[in-house]
């Protein structure tokens, strides 16, 4: 639990705690939807739901890459790995994703070449010093991400490069949003806008969120007080039934977006004509595969793939969880099979994943709880 | 993964104008500017940083801030670990840098 005092400014983040209260109709039951995984940590760790009235719900959106990408995915990856003059590369967050037969980092343990890099910049210099194998980057993220995976195929490209391939699963945020809006069983009333994806794309591709949806969205920073300007933003729309969007965190995010990783994202990639991710389905123009002119670069070209669907285990409740119908602790497996010591899934492993976030804050927090009032 | 690290970038190179050195509380390391080829940030000027490539511009106010956040969300370790692995080129922290200075106050 967190006490006001713990934060920063404490009293602004009560009088804004006391705003939200003030603006919240309480014959309302309020959904408010905060899009990017970054944000449902914040949520947790900071206890934020804690200093809002019972009757606005945050419903947890799909905005983790590493828990979005379905199992087939993790296998065709490892798959070209399987070659053993392949050099496996992808960030820290993948190395425990579950495939069908293991884990990167299992594989790593049965012999497969599996490195850690923090930027596509170094599987890059990987490839220049080991010419005699081949680096592929096993590229994730949303628009935050891209443009730096395009820059450094670019760079490749310019450089001559030809033992580096990249294993595109870079998907982009409006179509998630659009598909969360079409579906029969949510009502969102306001969304909470990513942070970081936005400083690439700007405010303008939420628009028609207000416009067509008639939904406010506020594009949200991550320290507390951020978050809940964010929330008082949205109700003070939802009051006056007005629908626009709001920049809280104008000092990061242009309105514009960030023209140069526009550009390089638009040299470098395309749009696939449809993608699967968990728990939304099949959603159309919503993942960036490479463009014919990077033909060489694009390990989906140069190596074979199983390409084959694969189902989450029976079990798991993850596509539920990630579409936001159950909360993380409604999840049968939740806290028994699937912790975070050994996952079922991926919201669980990604430290944007709801699931890891309410197990690491929220359970623990009920636990002790509980058990306090047991011994009491 | 969705980490944002804060960075003053201390050394530009005039035959590589994408790249910078920055240097996050001591530990500096190269990262690359291509996303802010228009409006390329000046020495001395502080950028937030994605996957070793620098995202934006920001105050120093708000990379003192940033870093805190970081540090209340429990991922300023994560974030150090990020920089220390980007490509490992200089590691040393000058005597007289800022660095001191920021970790206390961010402490």
């Amino acid at each position: 639990m967190k006490f006001v005092d713990e934060f920063r400014e404490p009293e602004v983040i009560t009088k804004t705690s006391a705003e939200i209260r003030r603006l919240a109709d309480p014959n309302r039951h309020y959904r408010i939807m905060e899009v990017c995984g970054g944000h449902t940590h914040a949520i947790y760790r900071f206890g934020l739901k804690d200093l809002l009235p019972s009757n606005i719900e945050l419903i947890h959106g799909p905005g983790c890459p590493v828990c979005v990408l379905p199992m087939g995915r993790i296998d065709d990856g490892l798959a070209i790995a399987q070659n053993p003059d392949v050099i496996f590369t992808a960030f820290g967050d993948m190395m425990r994703v579950p495939g069908t037969m293991g884990s990167p980092l299992e594989h790593k343990a049965r012999g497969m070449d599996v490195r850690i890099v923090y930027s596509p910049a170094d599987a890059l210099k990987l490839a220049e010093k080991n010419p005699d194998k081949h680096v592929m980057f096993f590229a994730i993220g949303f628009e935050t991400t891209a443009p730096s995976t395009a820059l450094t195929l670019m760079r490749a490209k310019a450089q001559g490069v030809h033992n580096f391939s990249v294993f595109s699963n870079h998907v982009t945020i409006i179509p998630a949003i659009r598909a969360i809006l079409d579906s029969p069983d949510m009502r969102i009333d306001a969304f909470i806008g990513p942070g970081h994806v936005s400083t690439v794309i700007g405010c303008r591709p939420y628009e028609w969120i207000a416009k067509s949806e008639h939904k406010p969205v506020a594009v949200s920073g991550f320290e507390p007080l951020d978050i809940l300007q964010s929330i008082v933003m949205v109700l003070r729309q939802l009051r006056v039934s007005e629908a626009t969007i709001e920049n809280q965190y104008k000092r990061v995010v242009p309105w514009e977006g960030n023209r140069a990783a526009l550009r390089a994202m638009a040299e470098v990639f395309e749009l696939r004509p449809y993608f699967e991710w968990r728990g939304l389905g099949f959603i159309s123009q919503s993942a960036l595969r490479l463009r014919e002119s990077f033909r060489e670069w694009d390990a989906e070209q140069r190596f074979d793939i199983p390409g084959v669907r694969v189902t989450d285990p029976k079990a798991a409740q993850c596509g539920e969880v990630l579409k936001g119908v159950l909360k993380p602790h409604q999840c049968k497996l939740f806290g028994n099979e699937c912790t975070p010591e050994h996952p079922v899934g991926a919201l669980m492993v990604s430290s944007e994943g709801s699931c890891a976030a309410y197990f690491n804050y929220e359970h623990r927090k009920t636990a002790i709880v509980t058990s306090i009032a047991s011994v009491a | 993964m969705c980490l944002a690290i804060p960075g003053q970038v201390v050394e530009l190179f005039p035959d590589q104008p994408h790249t910078a050195v920055i240097e996050v509380v001591g530990v500096r390391r190269k990262v690359d500017l291509g996303l802010l080829a228009d409006n390329l940030p000046l020495q001395g000027e502080w950028v937030l940083i994605h996957v070793g490539f620098a995202m934006s511009k920001i105050s120093e106010e708000d990379a003192l801030d940033q870093m805190r956040t970081l540090r209340a969300l429990g991922e300023a370790e994560a974030a150090m670990q990020e920089v220390q692995g980007y490509s490992l080129e200089e590691s040393e922290v000058p005597e007289d840098s800022g660095a001191q200075k920021l970790l206390e106050d961010i402490s």
